[in-house]
């Protein structure tokens, strides 16, 4: 076992998890709660590997993915946000909604055939660093490039800009945003399908890079609520959300890895010998959600940090709101 | 919404028409909101089968076969509703927790704990297999409900005492308790290294009406078990809390207001961890229905079969009613007997999932009164 290695693969997993995280994390700075990530997830493996196996192109794969779990987001925008319905109740809809259409369109697809992966490469100066070059930049996936890139980008974009401004206040306090000018509906509407899309391209990163394949609702296992945890931990900052999801992504590689040496740090492997207790290997990602989570709100009460002022209400014009 | 009856400056040429709509003053009628969710769902099936057609089905003959394999004869009707159990007691569960707007998503692992403590008096062995039922089938029931009330409880002191998201940690208990059971049926208690446990004994069998198939010749292969009546007992018993008692009342004012809630000096605190409990134990003894019911021994593959977000589903679409669960979890037994038949497998999920979606957005027609009116000339 190669701490190296799953260091790794860790990163490459929870690229997942960092697309869905910050996805999430643009809705909820805009005052949209979506817990339908699961949903968008399954939609963006489903399109994108069904997609990729008709037409034997990877990036039409990955831009349906995109376009469609944008498109789903955009029921439960048009829910939370024109109809004021509870956003609980609708995120939770659309996950079923999610899953039930990917179970329907993705009926077959796990014998359809085989796809080629998305390409991997290394960068040339930086995959020589010590430790950190073949972690990070060494044989990975184009995608985790790609959530390299976009991690800063959406940390400067939300804190430096003025778009990322008005991203802000119409999460905190959307009717001294609305007396500005700002469009509060537009917005909102705009930051959950940029939520839907990038969730979309954390599912095309599972079928298409990650565990290639569709194994139904296994294909994400849970991935989608694990990130709604993660955007707890990270306190709404995409810096945290890329801390958060890389550790999980190792966690659950070691988690894969460990049962495979029969010796383990000089020791007998008990997870060789006793393969039952796989399972309760298995439950340590879902626990370790509910640690980060208590971590995560015990440090934000401590901080007086919190979510988003206007998170979870809809927006009424002319009502007194907050 | 209001702002759409101010007209646009910009657009000098427009449709004649649009959408106004203005907040409800007045409760509407008693009729109205049956109405409105039966639209909905219509609505949920017409998108459905726009759907299913996509996907290479047949929308129409879908929907009739689901109707004649669920309500054809006096057989499927009581398979209907051996379906219908496990959801009706989830819902109730799910119900309970919503009315005070505790997200509980885990009736599902709470279900499924039940099952397993409900198993383990079975398989540990806790009684001897020739124990009288009448002793072995309580001490189910109670092993069930504290196990769901287990299950319940961490989601509701996480809650209470650190502000965990109940949402989030009682999906992922959900998880847990999947690999949990897993773990007992393939190391422990496994039968020739398959999956599951061996057969319980059949005094830890419910008594089905087929049991008194000898009386009454009618009752030949029905297999509706005494969970059904668990089940109604458990929603006239839960009518009876959330309406006519004191700690009813609380739960109510929590889920409405919690400031009046906090100011009428009411303990949300202990309230939250109760409510997650009475939660756990509804569906915990759910699991324990279908265990003791229906399957017979400890499996994971029946028993998580997503009762539990069905579950949710059918509490909202009964608006949390415990009696209208009883008929609304009757209709979701119905859909899922029959989606088990119809290709693609993964119809009934998504027809779920397009109801639910359907429903809350028709609450909108509740809240406001929608009309559509012509455009003034000007402009």
């Amino acid at each position: 076992m190669d701490f190296i290695v799953i260091l790794q693969a860790g990163v490459a997993s929870g690229t997942v998890l960092l697309f869905a995280t910050l996805g999430e994390i643009f809705a909820e700075r805009s005052g949209v709660l979506n817990l339908g990530v699961e949903g968008m997830l399954l939609i963006g493996a489903m399109s994108a590997y069904s997609v990729t196996i008709a037409t034997g192109n990877l990036w039409l794969g990955v831009l349906t993915a995109i376009l469609l779990a944008g498109l789903l987001s955009q029921v439960h925008a048009f829910i939370t946000i024109t109809l004021q319905a509870d956003q609980v109740v609708s995120g939770l809809a659309l996950t079923f909604l999610g899953v039930g259409i990917s179970l329907v369109l993705g009926e077959g697809l796990s014998k359809a055939g085989t796809v080629s992966l998305m390409p991997s490469f290394s960068i040339p100066l930086l995959s020589q660093i010590p430790l950190l070059g073949p972690i990070f930049f060494k044989e990975q996936s184009v995608l985790v490039y790609v959530g390299y890139l976009l991690t800063p980008l959406a940390w400067f974009y939300i804190n430096r800009t003025r778009p990322g401004m008005h991203l802000r206040a119409v999460g905190e306090y959307p009717a001294a945003a609305d007396a500005l000018g700002i469009n509060v509906y537009r917005l909102r509407y705009l930051y959950v399908f940029m939520g839907g899309m990038l969730a979309g391209l954390g599912g095309a990163t599972i079928s298409l890079a990650i565990s290639p394949g569709w194994f139904s609702e296994m294909t994400t296992g849970g991935q989608g609520w694990i990130a709604v945890g993660l955007v707890i931990f990270a306190q709404w900052n995409p810096l945290r959300a890329a801390v958060g999801s890389y550790a999980f992504g190792a966690l659950r590689r070691l988690i894969l890895d460990i049962q495979g040496p029969t010796m383990l740090l000089g020791l007998r492997n008990p997870f060789y010998y006793n393969p039952y207790w796989g399972f309760f290997l298995q439950m340590i990602p879902y626990a370790f959600t509910i640690i980060v989570l208590i971590i995560g709100s015990r440090e934000a009460m401590r901080k007086r940090l919190g979510a988003p002022a206007a998170l979870g209400t809809p927006y009424i014009r002319g009502e007194r709101g907050l | 919404m209001s702002e759409s009856s101010i007209p646009a400056l910009k657009s000098k040429r427009r449709f004649p028409f649009r959408i106004h709509s203005e907040p409800r003053l007045s409760a509407p009628p008693a009729w109205y909101p049956a109405v409105v969710s039966l639209g909905a769902i219509v609505a949920a099936l017409f998108l459905g089968g726009i759907l299913i057609a996509y996907a290479g089905g047949d929308p129409i003959r879908s929907y009739l076969h689901i109707a004649k394999a669920s309500f054809g004869n006096i057989g499927v009707i009581s398979d209907t509703i051996v379906k219908a159990t496990p959801i009706l007691l989830t819902s109730l569960a799910c119900s309970v927790a919503f009315r005070m707007k505790l997200w509980n998503i885990g009736a599902e692992g709470q279900f499924i704990m039940g099952a397993f403590g409900a198993s383990a008096v079975v398989l540990t062995p806790m009684l001897a297999p020739e124990t009288s039922r009448w002793l072995f089938i309580p001490a189910m029931m109670l092993a069930g409900i504290a196990a769901g009330a287990v299950w319940g409880w961490i989601p509701g002191v996480l809650k209470a005492r650190f502000n965990v998201n109940e949402i989030i940690s009682t999906l992922m208990l959900n998880y847990i308790a999947v690999a949990w059971v897993n773990f007992w049926i393939f190391a422990v208690w496994t039968e020739g290294g398959f999956q599951m446990s061996p057969k319980f004994s059949l005094n830890a069998w419910l008594p089905r009406l087929l049991d008194y198939a000898k009386a009454i010749p009618a009752f030949r292969g029905l297999t509706t078990h005494l969970g059904l009546l668990l089940g109604i007992l458990a929603a006239f018993i839960l009518w009876l809390v959330i309406y006519r008692s004191r700690w009813g009342y609380e739960i109510r004012l929590i889920g409405d207001n919690p400031r009046a809630a906090q100011y009428a000096g009411i303990n949300i605190t202990r309230n939250t961890i109760l409510v997650m409990m009475l939660s756990g134990a509804l569906a915990g003894l759910g699991g324990m229905s279908e265990v003791s019911g229906v399957v017979h021994r400890l499996q994971t593959s029946p028993i998580a079969a997503g009762y539990g977000f069905t579950g949710i589903i059918v509490a909202w679409l009964a608006k949390l009613h415990p009696i209208v669960i009883i008929v609304v979890s009757i209709l979701f037994g119905a859909l899922i007997l029959a989606g088990r038949e119809i290709q693609p497998s993964g119809v009934p999920k998504m027809i779920q999932g397009i109801i639910l979606v359907c429903l809350i957005a028709s609450d909108f027609l509740l809240r406001y009164r929608v009309q559509i009116v012509r455009t003034h000339a000007e402009g």
